[in-house]
């Protein structure tokens, strides 16, 4: 079992402070999804994760620093999928996916036989086979999703970064990419930690949710304690009912007193 | 049903096209001239100096002078500098995912260009072994004044402000070059010259000159094949998949900035190689670098010696610089590139 153990993270850019005092920590097999309003500094945060912005704080991975390791060698433990990945031109799914094995490769050395097997054993994973020679711009949402979540599994690493995975999708892919997530955290007992924008549907998949707000940790727990009328009318600004359900609460808009003109 | 389960290589038949069109390229090349000689004579005289062999042709020694000492030095000079060229640009195109990347973007050439210059008008007489020396200071200046601009706060971090340091940085050169030459005007005539671009015809010392360095530029530019790919998907992405981004962008500018200033150094100013030959390439093996590079390699070299036919023959005996060819060329061309990078079918 692998540790990602987060503590008293900050993040600074342009001299601007965007995340502040961020502490977590994850073990593989678990999803924990951050939420928050626009510009809390959730997709910041997990880009920090990523080693693509420089963060300050404690941040180990089974109690070693990340910030020694070199890059390939963060990257066999951290993927990330970024919320609006560059999908190349003319890039066939095969070649997009094989990318993934980058961390398992030497600067200038070429994939092996292995990383072709691993790749291939992702496409099929993922049913996505019968992609494998279309072109990556070409692809529609719920494909497109599909095939950056490939490539993040292509790179075989426990913890993996999810940044908005379901927002450009309508909801029937965004169940389906949801449930293979959920599939492949239990199966390969993966880590993953993933914003969304979508409450109700945060509260069914992830098992913890942490809700930041300008930048801090406001609360976090499971989706009934996290998902309140109370915290999701102060720090969304927004009026919502909180049906309990079973799976998980529903969070559905509400419109008091409709001014008819 | 396995179609797809390989690394992007080039198919085994496009080696053999490319390989093919140079071996044509520089045939036609040493046949065609001021004097026509027929490949006969020309293969028979390459093997009697390079393997002893006499054929059954009747080569003459006038022949025999001009194919060896005049011609093919030329033509295997364009074949050096052309890919080197080439090649330069695409790699500048993998590692800044810009369409537009060419040598000239990044102020290299401008620098190797003032380097060149202000060797030829500060010493007096033309030392010709310096000027390589000065192109490569001047060049690695120019890159690193862009690289250090680029970086800084100042225009921003990403790889599109580096390119628009590239063009000022670029401008700022070209500025100084015209003062040095504006305070010495008595030796203009021999900067001009070699400022419009032109192979250069003293015999085979220039291509042991800059082969070397050509040879060494492009197969670490070879190396990094398969990190051009991983750069089309952005620094941010390559860096989170295990791309130590920085040191690879430096690695390929080096080798490609070191590559240009041996060709400026000889050659003079030769534009748009970079920008034509990728761009044609790409329209058949599509963007990955690993099928491009090979071809781009060997139609780099094609491509300039074809322009340098043009420049000895369409006005002959006069001969058009051929800076001015791959210009008239090119130009067009980069609107072309231009247009379709809008649409955002080029990345």
């Amino acid at each position: 079992m692998t540790t990602l153990a987060v503590n008293s993270l900050n993040v600074k850019v342009n001299e601007r402070h965007i995340v502040r005092d961020v502490s977590l920590s994850i073990s593989t097999g678990e999803w924990l999804c951050i939420i928050g309003p626009n510009g809390a500094g959730k997709s910041t945060f997990l880009r920090a994760l990523a080693g693509v912005l420089p963060s300050t704080g404690g941040f180990t991975i089974d109690g070693n620093d990340v910030r020694d390791l070199h890059v390939r060698d963060r990257a066999c433990w951290i993927a990330y999928v970024a919320q609006d990945p560059v999908m190349p031109a003319g890039m066939k799914v095969f070649d997009y996916v094989m990318l993934g094995r980058t961390a398992h490769l030497r600067l200038l050395a070429s994939e092996s036989q292995l990383d072709l097997d691993m790749t291939d054993l992702v496409l099929q994973e993922l049913g996505l086979l019968a992609f494998a020679n279309r072109d990556v711009s070409t692809l529609s949402g719920g494909e497109r999703q599909r095939v950056t979540i490939a490539r993040a599994l292509a790179q075989a690493s426990p913890i993996i970064l999810l940044d908005e995975p379901t927002t450009a999708l309508d909801i029937g892919y965004q169940q389906e990419v949801l449930e293979l997530i959920d599939r492949l955290r239990q199966e390969q007992k993966i880590a993953v930690i993933s914003t969304m924008h979508d409450l109700t549907v945060s509260g069914l998949f992830p098992d913890r949710l942490m809700l930041m707000a300008s930048g801090e940790v406001v609360t976090q727990g499971n989706a009934h304690e996290v998902l309140t009328q109370d915290n999701i009318g102060k720090h969304y600004g927004a009026r919502v009912r909180i049906i309990s359900d079973e799976r998980g609460p529903i969070v559905v808009p509400h419109r008091e007193n409709p001014t008819n003109s | 049903m396995t179609q797809h389960r390989s690394t992007p290589t080039l198919p085994r038949s496009l080696w053999s096209v490319g390989v093919a069109a140079v071996l044509i390229a520089a045939l036609l090349g040493t046949c065609i001239g001021a004097v026509w000689i027929s490949p006969m004579h020309v293969l028979d005289i390459v093997m009697t100096h390079i393997a002893g062999i006499h054929l059954a042709s009747s080569a003459t020694s006038t022949e025999d002078t001009i194919i060896w000492q005049l011609r093919l030095p030329r033509v295997v000079l364009a074949l050096f500098v052309g890919s080197i060229l080439a090649t330069s640009g695409c790699a500048y195109q993998g590692t800044f995912r810009n369409p537009l990347a060419d040598p000239y973007l990044l102020g290299v050439s401008a620098g190797a260009s003032l380097g060149a210059t202000s060797a030829i008008v500060f010493s007096n007489s033309t030392v010709h072994w310096l000027l390589p020396l000065a192109s490569f200071t001047g060049a690695m200046m120019a890159v690193g004044l862009t690289y250090s601009l680029g970086r800084s706060a100042l225009v921003g971090r990403s790889a599109t402000s580096l390119i628009l340091a590239g063009v000022a940085v670029a401008s700022l050169l070209t500025a100084i070059q015209t003062l040095v030459q504006q305070r010495n005007s008595d030796k203009i005539r021999e900067v001009y010259g070699w400022i419009l671009g032109r192979l250069s015809t003293s015999g085979w010392s220039d291509v042991q000159l800059v082969a070397p360095y050509i040879i060494v530029c492009t197969a670490i530019l070879w190396q990094h094949r398969r990190v051009l790919d991983v750069f089309s998907v952005g620094d941010e992405e390559a860096l989170s998949m295990g791309l130590p981004v920085n040191r690879a962008r430096a690695a390929i500018i080096i080798a490609a900035s070191l590559g240009t200033a041996a060709a400026v150094s000889v050659t003079g100013l030769i534009g748009f190689v970079g920008i034509i030959v990728p761009h044609t390439i790409r329209l058949f093996t599509g963007n990955s670098y690993r099928r491009l590079m090979p071809l781009t390699i060997a139609f780099g070299g094609v491509f300039l010696v074809f322009a340098d036919i043009i420049s000895r023959t369409v006005l002959a005996p006069q001969e058009i610089p051929i800076g001015v060819v791959t210009a008239l060329l090119g130009a067009p061309f980069f609107l072309f590139v231009l247009g379709s990078s809008r649409n955002g079918e080029i990345s």
